[in-house]
């Protein structure tokens, strides 16, 4: 039996990625964060804290807002994972990220994919999210460099594009 | 993190008889949100995990009509949080799911998970004990269910055995006229873990205005969730007006044990199981009163 002389086994896991498909082998303590960074090249999950408390790994797993870094990644198996690097097509950005430009809501950046992701299962959730409401779903998600106005407004502005874009 | 070895059982057999070949050096892990902090900054090294979000059978909740509320271990915050039906019949579950984590976490973290982990801050304690809730503790050998105000025995320790696998939580139906309320204190908000948790839960006498029935649990200022009984003892039976309310409030502050900490000195802490006992209080009477 692995383990119990001290010999680990990698783990195959088959994990969905912004709509494709990757077979991986992990060790089964990486959490998904490392996962998707260093297996399989999404950078654009943020590790700031490593302990939960920031929300700059937050990917959504079947539409739901998770933080990857402590999250093992074997519980995301067959589920839908979106990373940041899934939101656009390839000929536009998401109403969220242009939004996100357009009221300067990015400073270091480093915050910037959680806050869209997370931003995006809000407004998805309920699409007539007040801005209490938003400013309550993003306690997880935090800005270092404190940008939390243009944030808002971002989402506020990004919110009236989505509704306008889901009903043609 | 690690090294450890992962199975994925499919199904509550397949567990226990992991947890009993594995016993002290396995960790069960549902959503993680606890665990994997905790193994990461090596403060549990578990050679063995024993990963069961993949046990669909322990999702659910359900209503029995003569025994209340069953909540499978794997329901989610965010289930309880946003449950029609819970709102309806036990509102004060989605109101103590709403001051959990964040809506990342509370997306992850089970009922199962919290109550497991034994953190004296775990938000869903305080209140499930005010409502007499009961734990199903299930081992190869057989089940056993045990009252969650005996559960809780010291910060990260419970009465759940190496080779047991806490699957269900009972919650009795609550009676008439009786109204529930949960607030967790922090600092500076967001998901901050409490600084001071208190539930209260008061029942109504159907014809007079006395409250028949009153508990008082104190979460964070004590090594394990506990009942202020004194307090609750002198609001038992009684008309409450606000002086009553301040007097138990003192009381209860003086039953906890707070300890000073990063999140507070023991004075601080002390103090604020005053203000929020009198708070709760105050809340779940005034609701009381509206529902009649």
């Amino acid at each position: 039996m692995p383990g119990e002389k001290g010999i680990y086994m990698k783990q195959r896991l088959e994990l969905k990625v912004n709509g494709q498909t990757y077979e991986v082998l992990v060790d089964p303590w990486q959490s998904l964060a490392d996962v998707l960074r260093e297996e399989l090249g999404y950078t654009g999950v943020k590790v700031s804290c490593n302990s939960g408390n920031c929300g700059s790994c937050t990917v959504l797993l079947d539409g739901k807002a998770v933080k990857s870094c402590i999250m093992l990644a074997p519980l995301a198996k067959g589920k839908e994972i979106l990373t940041i690097e899934g939101l656009a097509t390839e000929s536009n950005l998401h109403p969220l990220q242009e939004a996100f430009i357009e009221h300067f809501a990015v400073q270091c950046g480093y915050c910037t994919p959680g806050m869209i992701l997370m931003a995006k299962a809000l407004l998805d959730e309920n699409p007539n999210a007040t801005e209490d409401e938003i400013r309550e779903g993003l306690v997880g998600n935090l800005c270092r460099c404190t940008g939390y106005v243009k944030i808002v407004e971002a989402i506020m502005a990004a919110k009236e594009k989505m509704k306008v874009t889901s009903s043609r | 993190m690690g090294p450890f070895e992962y199975f994925e059982p499919e199904t509550v057999e397949e567990a226990l008889s992991l947890l009993r070949k594995y016993s002290d050096t396995a960790k069960v892990c549902a959503g993680g949100t606890d665990l994997v902090v905790r193994m990461r900054k090596h403060l549990v090294n578990p050679q063995f995990v024993i990963g069961i979000a993949g046990i669909r059978e322990l999702d659910y909740f359900r209503f029995e009509d003569d025994e209340g509320l069953r909540v499978g271990c794997l329901t989610n915050i965010r289930t309880i949080e946003r449950s029609p039906q819970l709102q309806e019949r036990y509102t004060m579950l989605p109101q103590v799911a709403r001051q959990f984590g964040s809506i990342a976490i509370r997306n992850v973290a089970t009922i199962g998970g919290n109550l497991c982990n034994a953190l004296p801050s775990a938000d869903m304690a305080p209140m499930l004990i005010a409502l007499s809730a009961k734990a199903k503790l299930v081992s190869i050998d057989g089940e056993r269910i045990v009252p969650l105000e005996d559960f809780f025995t010291g910060p990260g320790k419970t009465v759940l055995r190496a080779d047991e696998l806490l699957v269900e939580v009972r919650v009795p139906t609550p009676p008439p006229h009786t109204s529930g309320v949960y607030q967790k204190y922090t600092t500076r908000g967001g998901e901050e873990l409490a600084v001071v948790g208190v539930a209260t839960l008061v029942t109504w006498g159907s014809k007079d205005e006395r409250c028949t029935d009153v508990r008082i649990v104190l979460g964070t200022v004590v090594p394990a969730p506990m009942r202020a009984k004194e307090a609750e003892a002198i609001l038992k039976g009684k008309r409450i007006d606000d002086e009553l309310i301040e007097k138990a409030a003192q009381i209860a502050a003086d039953e906890s044990r707070p300890r000073d900490s990063i999140r507070g000195s023991a004075d601080y802490r002390r103090e604020m199981v005053r203000i929020i006992t009198r708070d709760v209080l105050r809340q779940a009477f005034e609701r009381t009163q509206s529902a009649r």
